[in-house]
């Protein structure tokens, strides 16, 4: 199964630590090397993005996020492992920022 | 909350459920490949015989009666998905007792623990959504949301169905456990005297135990939490008086507690001891024997209770397990060291009402009436379940 893990982090702390940066760079090459990431990205934090609402008849632009929360993601990636619990594992080994949601990819 | 679940005719076709709806359903998802329509399927063969066994009587053997409707209704089912057998989104990997894969499943640690109590009681145990509607007092609608929620999470976050091994087996199994213990207790504690007859929620508790003290008998800690609810349950008769007023352990006529029941707890008791791993059910079921092995309430051996009580603390530092561990002490160091022990916990349980109603009793035996009568009428407020109502209700107006 195809999972996206989106690392959710508080960007209002900084850049992470150069020893940190470095154990998610291992981490991300051994996970890749073995198959289960299949694509991902780091992401500039949330107050360099811009969102377009679709809400009225035109959409508008906006400066910022969807929503304003302190926790933000700062990046995904895509994995393929056998089941939820063999991406559980692989998110508890993840060396970066506080929290990875694990999102199901919807298959077409 | 009212624990009892079954009406009438209804109320015996629970153990045949519960034997039968377990393995069905893990049969079924083995050879469809889809939990969810076999899931469905049992459902609507328990919801037929509810419906048909009354009047035409039971089947000579219920079991396969209800496996074959439930394999009918699965194909009707899949007819009606134009879903094809190749299209399997979930592997169901055969051998041992399927059974342990599913209540596995439905306990997950990434449901909530009301997915995994409604979930585990439906497609485990075989209750109707209207079962476990009346069982934890919510709506049919609300638990079969939260059912149809936790069923598609199963499948589309592709939980598997398969008993975790070491590492993680052990906070896995804690998990099952925890299910199981919070629907035993949601039973004990709310089923009432006149409700006796119907399927409660703590023999069905026990009996989830006893299943999985059957399929991984190595597991001390299943096997301490099935004797402590057969210790608990041993109690059962003798928890009520004629009236239907609750009775503590001090007042109960001890010659109607279930001596083999007890014996069957103590015999757990002592295999998991062999197995040299103590954990907080096996503790707190050594507490129960305690109290099930005394004589009388002036002859319980509260020292050794105490004892157990602070392995207990030490595994399982909660602020209930040190006021339980405080009404214990109130016999061997004297109420007002008891007393002093639950200062310490005002403010954590503060929203308990056995925290006030243990203070008051520790309170009018330092004849200390007027605060005494205050932790009473807190404690008062603070619990809805009739029976205990009464039972503080009648404590706050006799004099000791």
């Amino acid at each position: 199964m195809r999972y996206v893990l989106m690392f959710v982090g508080d960007s209002s702390q900084g850049e992470p630590e150069g020893a940190v940066m470095e154990q998610v760079g291992q981490w991300w090459e051994a996970h890749s090397r073995s198959g289960e990431i299949v694509g991902g990205e780091r992401l500039h934090p949330a107050s360099r993005s811009t969102t377009v609402r679709h809400e009225g008849a035109t959409p508008t632009v906006l400066d910022g996020p969807f929503a304003e929360t302190k926790e933000e993601i700062g990046g995904f990636a895509v994995i393929e492992v056998p089941d939820l619990d063999a991406a559980l594992g692989l998110a508890k080994t993840w060396p970066g920022s506080p929290a990875v949601e694990i999102r199901p990819v919807w298959e077409m | 909350m009212r624990a009892a679940v079954g009406e009438g005719a209804a109320a015996d076709l629970g153990p045949i459920f519960r034997e039968e709806a377990g393995r069905i359903t893990a049969a079924l998802t083995r050879r469809f490949g889809d939990f969810d329509l076999a899931e469905e399927a049992v459902q609507d063969a328990c919801v037929e015989a509810l419906r048909s066994w009354p009047g035409a009587g039971r089947p000579r053997r219920p079991g396969a009666w209800l496996q074959r409707v439930a394999e009918r209704r699965a194909l009707d089912r899949l007819r009606r998905r134009r879903l094809e057998l190749a299209r399997h989104p979930l592997g169901f990997p055969r051998g041992g007792d399927d059974r342990l894969r599913l209540i596995f499943a439905c306990c997950h640690p990434s449901l909530s623990r009301e997915a995994q109590l409604a979930l585990t009681l439906r497609v485990v145990a075989g209750f109707t959504t209207a079962q476990i509607a009346r069982a934890f007092l919510v709506s049919e609608t609300a638990v079969a949301q939260r059912i149809t929620r936790a069923k598609r999470k199963i499948v589309a976050a592709g939980i598997p169905f398969r008993v975790p091994e070491p590492p993680e087996l052990d906070q896995r199994l804690g998990e099952v456990l925890a299910v199981v213990y919070l629907m035993f207790n949601e039973g004990y504690l709310s089923s009432g005297w006149e409700r006796a007859h119907d399927r409660s929620l703590a023999q069905e508790a026990a009996w989830l135990a006893r299943l999985v003290a059957r399929l991984m008998p190595q597991q001390p800690e299943v096997l301490g939490l099935l004797a402590l609810c057969l210790f608990q349950l041993a109690r059962e008769r003798a928890r009520f008086s004629a009236g239907g007023e609750l009775l503590t352990l001090a007042e109960q006529d001890r010659s109607l507690w279930d001596r083999r029941a007890i014996e069957e707890g103590e015999g757990l008791l002592d295999r998991a001891a062999e197995l040299g791993r103590p954990g907080p059910y096996q503790l707190q079921a050594a507490v129960a024997s305690c109290h099930a092995l005394a004589p009388s309430w002036e002859e319980t051996d509260w020292g050794l209770m105490v004892r157990f009580y602070d392995r207990l603390a030490e595994l399982d530092p909660s602020p209930v397990v040190r006021l339980n561990r405080a009404v214990a002490l109130a016999h061997v160091a004297g109420p007002e060291a008891a007393l002093r022990e639950t200062e310490a916990l005002t403010t954590q349980l503060d929203g308990y009402h056995l925290l006030h109603a243990t203070r008051a009793e520790l309170l009018r035996r330092l004849g200390r009436e007027e605060e005494a009568r205050v932790a009473f009428g807190r404690a008062l407020q603070l619990t809805l379940n009739p029976a205990e109502r009464s039972h503080l209700r009648a404590r706050s107006g006799t004099r000791p």
